[in-house]
């Protein structure tokens, strides 16, 4: 009988502890001063790679500090959701890496430590980044919610080969020029430039780009969404004409989300595409660095003269800090680890992108004409999403409206100045009230 | 027995024993009512802490302004009354016309998911009952998507359905001609059907297996007495096997219908965050509606409507079989 007793008693002790454990589970911010969590995004091809990289500069940043990093590598589906569950439970990693468009979104959930004077002293202050870079690390007149880590930016790849077979003979620069290359392109199954439609982030890089070069910003200045003026539906419009109208993009790519558009154009199926740094993509594929050309991304045509015009947005990768962190002096250190000029110049080589650390992108590593293009985009061309709390749910309303236009156009149905300003319409609709 | 033959001899140890041996078994039998209820505890104690309190948040949630600004400490966030509510079912405005569409998309979807998985389910279990050669092996073949991970399976599903390198297409278009082009199956209005395709592959194993439980429970006497009187196959179908199966039927037909109703799972994985307007089962839509949009407090209304909805069928569907069970069972 006591055995019994003791049976229950254990039974009940367990599911007690069991449930209090439940509570309270997780690692993380519960570290001591002797550990850090990083939750690093996936850059490279796969996890993997991305453990291999970073796990000797890990080890490397244990042998100068003591402090061990755990690290965990996010693909980018998860991302957002982790980072969100982490703020709402409380328990997240003590460093993150964030989309940097994101920076304004997690900014004003209050989880992420403020960039004052102060911290940002201890990484060796603002000046040491690029200000482009900086233009994404939050809303402005707020001190940044993260600091730049690895930078991006949009470029034109094209398919040397395609083109000479088409006898194009230098790449384009504008999209009238863009239109004409990819008609002569398109023929024999073979498509002008690729899309990803059913990617949302990525068609919200692209119609945001469009919006600049015809003067709308899809949030006012004083930070309300403002999806249906002339230029927005404009610029979606003619993100999607591309397949509706001017036939240059194969209507299989409205279902693409996995990059699937830069296989076709590894497998010579498309001869261009916009991407921000897909070369490490392209030899995973099989293709060599002599077989694509790099040119900047197409500018509106008749329009020359008027400064620089935007062709790209700041594309990158933040490094931010959980507030609730219990070793903010180890995280600094980290930080100012991964900002110094010697992993930031092994880190983004190894990952093709450009460091947002001046001093680092002096290293000739980085001079490479592939590199260059890109690194120029971002000192002249460049802009950045709009920095307002909304912009997570801006990606997803108005990049699901691209979305199923991109449906529309693919089964012949026609896209309308109309239907994509209705898309839109409800696309700002569906945007919380505040 | 034995103990009283025994017992006048030594009495007082008998005398000692008799009030512990009568308060033994009272005592354990006061412990035996106890133990299942001990034993329960704990499950008990998980089951309130895993659905019980989050359903009570979520609750609390669909009251308040819960954005992003909120959701680090989601106490703090302002009451907004109905207001929730109010949006989700304005059917005027784009959020509740949305919600009401998916709504409706739901409901045709799970009618005719459950209704091909019930049939597709019976027919299976009623054709193997017959014992013949590889039976055996059949009813391990028709349990494979039930047993396969939900995941790994849908994503399959999904390579599957690509316009231009999967096998649907490969298959349909390239090898029997149907079509000018090959089809969009993830994408636009056929999503539906590719989405009710994979849902019935995955639900109707259950039924199957349900039904063939149920089908042990017919003596197989009253096959050879209808036989006898000349009753078919079909007639004995009508007859014995559909009645009997009655019980189990109205089990499998509430399950499946919960299940289908509220799958997540399928639509996110053959879709990604945004499934297309045809597909749009209502459990993704309230997902994209909290998560994507970070709209948490209309999501939680939504969910809450969601729950009420499900409450009032399963009770509804309930009461009129339970009727019916009790006039079976006298």
């Amino acid at each position: 009988m006591r055995r019994v007793r003791a049976a229950v008693t254990g039974v009940v002790t367990l599911s007690l502890a069991f449930t209090a454990t439940a509570c309270g589970g997780g690692d993380g911010s519960e570290s001591s001063p002797k550990t850090l969590t990083y939750w690093a995004s996936n850059q490279g091809a796969s996890l993997e790679v991305d453990k291999k990289v970073l796990q000797p500069e890990l080890d490397q940043f244990e042998k100068e500090t003591g402090i061990k990093v755990k690290l965990e590598v996010i693909p980018w589906s998860d991302l957002l959701n982790r980072i969100l569950t982490a703020t709402t439970s409380g328990q997240g990693p003590d460093i993150l890496n964030i989309g940097n468009t994101w920076s304004a979104s997690l900014q004003s959930t209050g989880a992420l430590l403020p960039w004052d004077a102060k911290n940002l002293e201890a990484i060796g202050g603002k000046d040491r980044f690029v200000d482009s870079a900086l233009g994404s690390t939050g809303a402005p007149g707020k001190d940044p919610a993260a600091v730049p880590l690895y930078s991006m930016a949009y470029a034109l790849y094209y398919n040397k080969q395609m083109f000479k077979d088409a006898g194009i003979a230098k790449p384009p620069t504008t999209w009238d020029e863009v239109i004409a290359a990819g008609k002569k392109l398109s023929k024999d199954g073979k498509a002008g430039i690729g899309v990803e439609g059913s990617n949302l982030s990525n068609n919200i890089h692209q119609v945001f780009v469009l919006g600049k070069q015809h003067g709308a910003d899809f949030f006012t200045a004083d930070g309300k969404p403002d999806f249906t003026s002339d230029g927005a539906v404009a610029a979606v419009k003619q993100y999607i004409d591309l397949m509706a109208v001017h036939k240059i993009v194969a209507p299989g790519n409205a279902e693409y989300a996995q990059n699937q558009s830069l296989s076709d154009f590894a497998k010579d199926k498309t001869g261009m595409v916009l991407w921000q740094t897909p070369s490490q993509t392209f030899s995973s594929q099989g293709m060599a660095p002599e077989e694509w050309g790099v040119a900047p991304a197409p500018v509106p045509s008749g329009k020359p003269g008027q400064g620089a015009q935007t062709n790209s947005m700041v594309a990158g990768i933040n490094l931010a800090v959980f507030k609730n962190t219990k070793n903010l002096d180890g995280a600094l250190k980290f930080v100012k680890f991964m900002t110094s000029d010697e992993e930031q110049i092994l880190l983004n080589k190894a990952y093709g992108s450009v460091p947002p650390v001046k001093s680092a992108q002096k290293d000739p590593g980085f001079a490479d004409p592939s590199l260059a293009v890109i690194r120029d985009t971002l000192a002249t061309s460049a802009a950045a999403l709009p920095q307002v709390p909304e912009e997570s749910q801006f990606e997803t309303v108005v990049g699901t409206a691209v979305k199923e236009l991109f449906a529309d156009a693919a089964a012949g149905r026609p896209v309308t100045t109309e239907s994509v300003k209705a898309k839109l319409e409800k696309a700002q609709q569906q945007m919380p009230k505040k | 027995m034995t103990e009283t033959a025994v017992a006048p001899p030594t009495e007082p140890a008998v005398r000692k024993a008799t009030p512990g041996e009568a308060r033994a078994p009272r005592r354990s039998g006061r412990r035996r009512i106890a133990l299942p209820y001990l034993l329960l505890l704990p499950a008990l104690l998980l089951e309130l802490l895993v659905h019980l309190v989050p359903m009570l948040m979520g609750i609390a949630m669909s009251f308040k302004e819960l954005t992003q600004f909120y959701i680090r400490n989601w106490g703090e966030a302002p009451w907004s009354g109905l207001d929730n509510y109010t949006v989700a079912i304005d059917f005027d405005a784009p959020v509740g016309q949305a919600l009401l569409k998916s709504f409706l998309t739901t409901c045709l979807f799970t009618v005719l998911s459950v209704g091909l998985c019930w049939l597709l389910g019976t027919a299976a279990a009623i054709f193997l009952q017959e014992n013949f050669r590889g039976r055996g092996f059949l009813r391990t073949l028709f349990l494979v998507p039930y047993a396969l991970p939900v995941y790994a399976a849908v994503i399959t599903w999904a390579f599957m359905f690509q316009r231009d390198n999967g096998l649907i297409n490969h298959v349909l278009h390239d090898q029997l001609g149907i079509g000018d082009s090959p089809a969009f199956w993830l994408i636009g209005d056929n999503s539906f059907w590719a989405l009710l395709v994979v849902s019935v592959w995955k639900g109707w194993p259950f039924a199957f297996l349900t039904v063939m439980a149920g089908l042990q429970n017919i003596p197989r006497d009253m096959y050879e007495a209808a036989a006898l009187d000349g009753a078919g196959v079909w007639k004995q179908i009508r007859h014995i096997t559909l009645p009997s199966l009655r019980s189990v039927n109205q089990v499998l037909v509430l399950v499946l219908f919960l299940w289908t109703f509220n799958d997540f799972n399928t639509p996110f994985v053959l879709f990604g965050k945004a499934a297309p307007e045809a597909a749009d089962l209502i459990s993704l839509h309230i997902y994209q509606s909290s998560f994507q949009t970070w709209n948490f407090g209309t999501g939680s209304a939504m969910s809450v409507l969601l729950l009420l909805f499900l409450l009032v069928v399963t009770g509804v569907y309930l009461l009129l079989t339970s009727r019916g069970r009790k006039t079976s069972d006298v």
